[in-house]
């Protein structure tokens, strides 16, 4: 066997090596560490797209791994934060999508609204059974920290001060959320305001 | 949309007008008044912007409308607490 070829040799047993431990270490931790992250995430799949990044960020710098606490501190440190990650982008989502249900306007301030050609009164609306749960689910879809205002203040009857208190946030924050979930509610159930059929 | 042009000539003059004839607001001022005229705490004189606003601005007048329509439905479609105690609850 010539130099080359032993060299070649050696690589390839230490990345079978490599494999080996990296095996053992998902096999041992991989249950648990998926726990951690359901509880964060709320969710399994996300929970398990979370345990997969943390287990490449594991592997990628396992060099850096310097043994001053345990493999599973260690471990737990960077579950934690991959969760965290995906629960930033999460609410990066929810806030990007929120934005689209907004008003919007030109340059010159005015607003950008399509002309009413008909509109269906309250009372019609609400005698259709189909319109009543539509609205109620565009309800639960917006997303928590305006759902929440708009159930405290519109549904359940709070008023500003009280609401802030309940949400430990300022009334000039319930005020802002209120009103973006009244516009954004608004736009999600527009084609029921404005009487067309729906699918 | 089929007055695509006439909606932004329409749009460029009340923009104009909003924002070089005095007393007036804009559209995006106008929607910042909403919540507040609603319950009732809008000072005096941003009132009458408001309402000065909505006499003239059709797309505002519509869109409080839709807006107004909108907190009730959204009320209407929650049972009131009353309504989901079952019956054998005894109410205190």
């Amino acid at each position: 066997m010539s130099t080359e070829q032993r060299q070649q040799a050696r690589i390839l047993r230490q990345a079978a090596n490599v494999r080996d431990r990296q095996e053992e270490i998902v096999r041992s931790n991989i249950g648990w560490m998926i726990a951690v992250a359901h509880r964060l995430l709320k969710d399994r799949a996300l929970a398990e797209d979370a345990v997969q990044d943390a287990f490449l960020a594991a592997f990628r710098g396992l060099d850096q791994f310097e043994g001053r606490s345990s493999l599973k501190t260690w471990l737990h440190r960077i579950t934690v934060n991959t969760a965290l990650m995906q629960l930033r982008q999460l609410k990066r989502r929810a806030e990007a999508q929120f934005d689209e249900y907004l008003p919007e306007f030109d340059r010159f301030g005015c607003r950008i609204e399509e002309p009413w050609e008909h509109s269906a009164s309250v009372e019609e609306i609400l005698d259709n059974e189909q319109h009543r749960v539509r609205i109620h689910g565009a309800i639960e879809d917006l997303p928590d920290a305006y759902r929440i205002v708009l159930l405290l203040r519109d549904i359940e009857g709070y008023d500003t001060s009280e609401t802030a208190a309940l949400l430990h946030i300022s009334e000039g924050n319930v005020k802002v959320r209120l009103h973006r979930a009244r516009e954004a509610l608004k736009k999600l159930i527009e084609p029921i305001l404005r009487g067309e059929p729906i699918s | 949309m089929k007055d695509h042009g006439i909606s932004v000539i329409r749009r460029w003059l009340s923009g104009f007008l909003q924002k070089h004839v005095h007393g007036m607001i804009t559209c995006r001022q106008f929607d910042s008044f909403v919540l507040a005229y609603l319950d009732g705490e809008l000072p005096a004189h941003q009132r009458l912007l408001f309402e000065r606003h909505i006499k003239f601005c059709r797309q505002c007048q519509e869109y409080l409308a839709a807006y107004q329509r909108t907190v009730k439905l959204g009320r209407a479609v929650f049972p009131s607490p009353d309504e989901i105690l079952p019956e054998a609850v005894p109410k205190i």
